[in-house]
């Protein structure tokens, strides 16, 4: 009994950092439309600058959001300087991501050696919660209760602050939201840095229990994939409730079938593309 | 000796010394490294025209053919490792790979653009998963590997030459069979639905089987490659199905220039030829790899072939008259295959 709950406690773990990790790609690809496939690798460059920074005793926190500034940083560049001039076009953005993912996971090997990272999970973090008599570890509910935070945030961001609406008026339709004078390419380099961040963030929060490697950038960006188009292109909602369908089929399909867990999870993926292919949130694009 | 030359167009006398250079090769290159070098360009080359089937023809851009061109391989190996003949094992690895491709076709065809190169990634991934992953199977990490190549006829195929030459003949069957589909009614309807998706439906076609007639073909064909990267390996691993030879497929496909036969073909030997040199020196093939990407999107995206005839004709105007033209080495027109249409069906 008490292992359900362990796995249940886990997978709400899992799920909330798979949030923070697709809710970023989810942003970048409903409202700008770019296939960001470097989305893993920002996931992987955030963790390797939050350890960095752990290794000099900075504070957990202050890591963590000191790694999302920097990947924003280096997203904002790629963003405003190479994918603005290939705008609405699908195969150049594809390559332009993917061959920043090669160079980041290259540059990622080279400064951070082949060696696996590992931080310390914070001490204030560390340790677990005992309710009615069960104990939880606390550093997986304080990854759930941070995305949750994180999408009640993005979602008064998009649908209820000036900002959001002028964010979905350059997306509807650019020139027009340009006449009234609203800068859309900033706008456009602002989502885009803060779906960096986001990825970065998750990284940082799920070093400590994934620990940081190479390869892990190509490990999560399919992960992000599943859950976009499992909830749907662009549906926040859908992001969130992806990312816990996956969280769970994760931890409990490593439980009952180790050696097929990473297949598993691409099941509901395929389920959602034969019988609703919009995702279970999306809408249908007419 | 008219009569010769009327008979031989210029095309085709190309297309016959071409084929002529090739049967020679192995007489002129003499050192076994540089033949295993061609054998690879042209394994390659058929992977990168299949995979150009669809980026090309059909303007479906696959991010999964590493999925296609390596369980061809891992069927095949894990079948002669538990003692199968080659036969059974070859033919066996095609079918797999065939139905295989049909998966990914009714998957990834429910939508275009952007979602059907999502959802060929994340196949492509659950393939890799299964190889690294699912170990009582695949030998995870570790790789299998092939004892034998196959001797067929009697012929020996150990050798540098013998393997170039089998290369070289299903090399050369892949060309004839791509350019008979291609001039085919097949092929022109395909190139309907990648130019005219609407209007093809309108007309009656069959978009959707079209479409996945044309995924058949091209997994058979990744697959003939897989076995061919297989057997010239003798080794197969996890590495093989990641997202790296996927991309590197499409790089071939894309620097070369798409829907063309030749495109493809030149790619291929770029790719082989800059990754043996680079690897020489460096270790970095990976960042090589991204910056070559980066720098056709930016300043080639049409392709090498048709661009750099472009970046010479402009920088030869620049010359002459000072100014460049309006339309100077920025990225002008997107490649048939990008063309805007995106979004789930």
């Amino acid at each position: 009994m008490s292992l359900w709950l362990t796995l249940a406690v886990n997978s709400f773990g899992l799920g909330g950092l798979l949030f923070l990790l697709s809710s970023g790609f989810s942003l970048i690809f409903g409202l700008m439309r770019i296939p960001n496939l470097m989305h893993g690798s920002f996931f992987m460059l955030g963790a390797y600058f939050g350890v960095t920074l752990l290794d000099r005793g900075v504070n957990f926190w202050v890591a963590a959001i000191g790694a999302g500034l920097l990947t924003a940083l280096i997203g904002g560049l790629i963003e405003r300087f190479l994918l603005r001039r290939l705008e609405g076009q699908v195969l150049p953005q594809v390559l332009l991501t993917l061959g920043f993912a090669f160079i980041i996971g290259d540059v990622c090997l080279m400064v951070w050696t082949g060696d696996p990272w590992q931080p310390a999970t914070p001490a204030h973090l560390a340790g677990a919660v005992q309710v009615a008599g069960l104990f939880f570890p606390l550093y997986r509910l304080v990854i759930l209760a941070v995305a949750v935070v994180v999408a009640i945030a993005l979602w008064i961001m998009v649908d209820w602050t000036r900002l959001g609406a002028m964010i979905r008026a350059g997306v509807d339709d650019p020139p027009i939201a340009r006449v009234v004078g609203i800068r859309v390419s900033q706008l456009f380099t602002l989502v885009f840095s803060l779906g960096a961040a986001l990825a970065a963030f998750a990284g940082v929060m799920g070093a400590p229990y994934l620990s940081v490697y190479p390869g892990l950038d190509f490990e999560m960006l399919p992960l992000a994939l599943i859950v976009v188009i499992l909830g749907g292109t662009g549906s926040l909602l859908g992001a969130l409730v992806g990312s816990f369908i996956i969280g769970f089929l994760y931890n409990f399909g490593q439980a009952m079938f180790p050696d097929l867990a990473y297949v598993i999870l691409f099941l509901p993926m395929l389920l959602v593309l034969v019988l609703r292919p919009q995702g279970l949130f999306g809408k249908v694009v007419t | 000796m008219s009569a010769v030359s009327g008979l031989l167009a210029p095309r085709t006398a190309a297309i016959a010394m071409a084929v002529l250079l090739l049967l020679v090769l192995p007489l002129w290159v003499g050192n076994a490294y540089y033949v295993n070098i061609a054998s690879q360009i042209l394994f390659f080359a058929v992977f990168a025209l299949a995979l150009n089937v669809l980026v090309g023809y059909g303007g479906l851009t696959s991010l999964g053919h590493a999925g296609l061109f390596a369980m061809a391989g891992y069927t095949a190996a894990l079948l002669l490792a538990r003692g199968h003949g080659h036969l059974v094992a070859d033919t066996a690895a095609l079918l797999v790979t065939v139905a295989t491709a049909a998966v990914y076709a009714v998957l990834s065809l429910r939508a275009t653009g952007i979602g059907f190169l999502m959802i060929t990634l994340a196949i492509g991934q659950i393939l890799w998963g299964i190889a690294y992953r699912w170990a009582s199977l695949t030998n995870g990490d570790n790789g299998v590997n092939v004892s034998s190549r196959p001797m067929p006829f009697g012929l020996d195929l150990s050798g540098a030459d013998g393997f170039y030459y089998l290369c070289l003949v299903v090399f050369l069957a892949c060309v004839g069979s791509m350019a008979v589909v291609v001039r085919s009614p097949f092929g022109a309807s395909l190139r309907g639905t990648r130019d005219q998706e609407r209007r093809m439906a309108a007309l009656g076609y069959d978009v959707w089987l079209i479409r996945f007639w044309a995924f058949l073909l091209s997994g058979f064909w990744s697959g003939v490659a897989g076995l061919l990267f297989l057997y010239y390996n003798q080794f197969i691993s996890p590495q093989v199905v990641a997202l790296t030879t996927s991309a590197e497929a499409l790089l071939m496909v894309i620097a070369g220039g798409t829907a063309t036969l030749l495109g493809p073909i030149v790619g291929a030997a770029l790719v082989v030829i800059m990754k043996n040199v680079v690897s020489a020196y460096i270790v970095r093939w990976n960042m090589v790899l991204g910056i070559i990407f980066i720098l056709i999107v930016s300043f080639m995206p049409e392709g090498l072939v048709p661009g750099s005839a472009r970046l010479w004709a402009w920088a030869r105007h620049r010359l002459r008259h000072g100014k460049p033209k309006p339309a100077a080495p920025g990225p002008v027109a997107a490649p048939p295959a990008s063309g805007g249409k995106e979004g789930v069906r």
